[in-house]
């Protein structure tokens, strides 16, 4: 039974179609890229997973628990589950450290102390122990995006959603950022992510998924995907995004 | 006929600003209060709500202020009820506070980015949670300096509650110059004491809205 189980996933936004049935199931410690052009539906494939779409079609299972529209079992689900954006999201009227402790205080209700211990944790684990208490706006991007990882890891989930997480970032930043990530994949943390960091795809994911018009259109290993595409789509893709 | 000199010309008005200041006070914290009920019926989960507030604020903005204070003057008196001037005026300022409240806060709650709304979900947060963690604390920033400005708007709104003979400022200003046949003296006063009330409103929402802009942060 995989951690993550996605059956004929189906997402219209009024007459358009953006998901035409998807198959993917993730297995507990994998880390999948998934990658493919413009609008083909990965931010909207991770949105639902994550419950922030409804869905139209198919199912949706996270360690064995499928998703509901109530709003109890969204929060079940994404407590198991964290999310990363591209633009951060962090609550700017707040510090970095009380962006950690929020969620736990508020939703599993953690006693302060505690929420604060986990905080100054989960900042030093992203390499930010000295600015728990800087707000956002005093952070640089790539500083931003690790307190975010904080925020969504400090919740204990057993995968993260990431969602092109460098690609709001200056070039220089990008580093700090998937060097990050690339210790969560070596701890065993679950990810799904979104992303146009080729080179970080073939190094650091289990697996490639390639969504082209909605669909999962090719997948395989990363050496094996990037090596030779089969299908003409994803050697243009390909091509087009080595170029 | 007794004779007026400017003290006592001044010292009515001065007696009868305090009614005008008294109907702003009573109709900002009714109107507030009102207000922030309709902004939670606006912005909340429960289908039906939201168009009736719309409703409500598209009748309350789009009507003179003077032919609702006739309404509640005389509309109530059709069914009966003597309606006292006070009661008249205090009840038509708080509705039309309230409608103009809810949309300036309405506006500020949604100027909140979206992406909040969505790592807040995305965090396990319900819906109240999100509210009272999340988007009204960054809303309220920037509603006060729209709500201070607002605040200007009441208190010129008084000075209509004097057509249907509540005594405020500006009604002593009238009786004053039937009284003392010196129009431009009495009403030059009144408008100086308007000023005197409202400018220091105006420029405390300017100097927030600005104090905002230099620093938008915590
Ligand atoms: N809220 C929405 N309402 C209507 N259409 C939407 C909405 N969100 C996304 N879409 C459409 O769904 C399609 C897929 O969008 P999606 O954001 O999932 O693509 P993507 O693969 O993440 O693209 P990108 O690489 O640009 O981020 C697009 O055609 C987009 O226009
Ligand atoms: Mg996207």
């Amino acid at each position: 039974m995989p951690l993550i189980a996605i059956d004929g996933l189906r997402k219209s936004y009024g007459e358009h179609e953006v998901l035409k049935g998807i198959d993917i199931g993730v297995e507990k410690g994998e880390v999948i890229a998934i990658i493919g052009k413009s609008g083909s539906g990965k931010s909207t494939l991770l949105r639902c997973i994550n419950g922030l779409e409804t869905i139209n079609g198919g199912s949706i299972a996270v360690d064995g628990a499928e998703l509901a529209a109530d709003e109890a079992h969204l929060r079940a689900l994404r407590l198991k589950v964290g999310m990363i954006f591209q633009q951060f999201n962090l609550f700017p009227h707040k510090t970095a450290g009380q962006n950690v402790m929020l969620a736990q205080q508020v939703v599993n209700k953690t006693g302060k102390a505690e929420a604060e211990a986990m905080a100054r944790k989960m900042l030093d684990r992203v390499g930010l122990g000295e600015k728990f208490d800087s707000y956002p706006d005093q952070l640089s991007g790539g500083q931003q995006q690790r307190v975010a990882i904080a925020r969504a890891l400090a919740m204990e989930p057993m995968a993260l959603l990431c969602d092109e997480i460098t690609s709001a970032l200056d070039p220089e930043l990008v580093g700090e950022v998937l060097q990050v990530v690339r210790g969560l994949a070596a701890e065993g943390m679950t990810l799904l992510m979104v992303t146009h960091e080729m080179a970080f795809a073939r190094d650091v994911c289990s697996r490639v998924v390639f969504m082209h018009q909605g669909r999962v259109h090719e997948t395989g290993r990363p050496e094996e995907v990037f090596a030779n595409p089969q299908t003409p789509e994803l050697q243009s893709f390909l091509g087009r995004s080595a170029a | 006929m007794t004779q007026f000199t400017l003290i006592d010309i001044l010292r009515n008005l001065i007696f009868a600003t305090q009614w005008t200041v008294i109907l702003s006070l009573v109709s900002f914290a009714g109107g507030g209060l009102l207000g922030l009920v309709l902004l939670f019926m606006r912005i909340g989960k429960a289908r039906l709500l939201p168009p009736v507030v719309k409703l409500y604020v598209e009748i309350f903005q789009g009507t003179p202020l003077l032919m609702q204070l006739f309404l509640a003057f005389f509309g109530l008196g059709l069914f009966g009820i003597d309606v006292p001037p006070w009661l008249a005026a205090a009840v038509a300022l708080i509705l039309w506070t309230a409608a103009f409240l809810a949309e300036i806060w309405r506006g500020c709650v949604e100027a909140v980015a979206k992406g909040q709304w969505e790592a807040s979900a995305s965090l396990g947060m319900s819906y109240l949670e999100q509210m009272r963690h999340v988007i009204l604390p960054q809303a309220l920033k920037v509603a006060i300096p729209p709500t201070v400005g607002f605040s200007v708007q009441v208190v010129k709104g008084t000075a209509l509650t004097s057509i249907i003979g509540f005594t405020e400022l500006s009604k002593a200003g009238t009786v004053l110059t039937n009284a003392t046949f010196q129009p431009f003296t009495v009403y030059g006063l009144v408008a100086l004491i308007y000023f005197a009330l409202c400018f220091p409103l105006s420029q405390a929402a300017r100097h927030l809205e600005r104090k905002m802009n230099a620093a938008h942060r915590h």
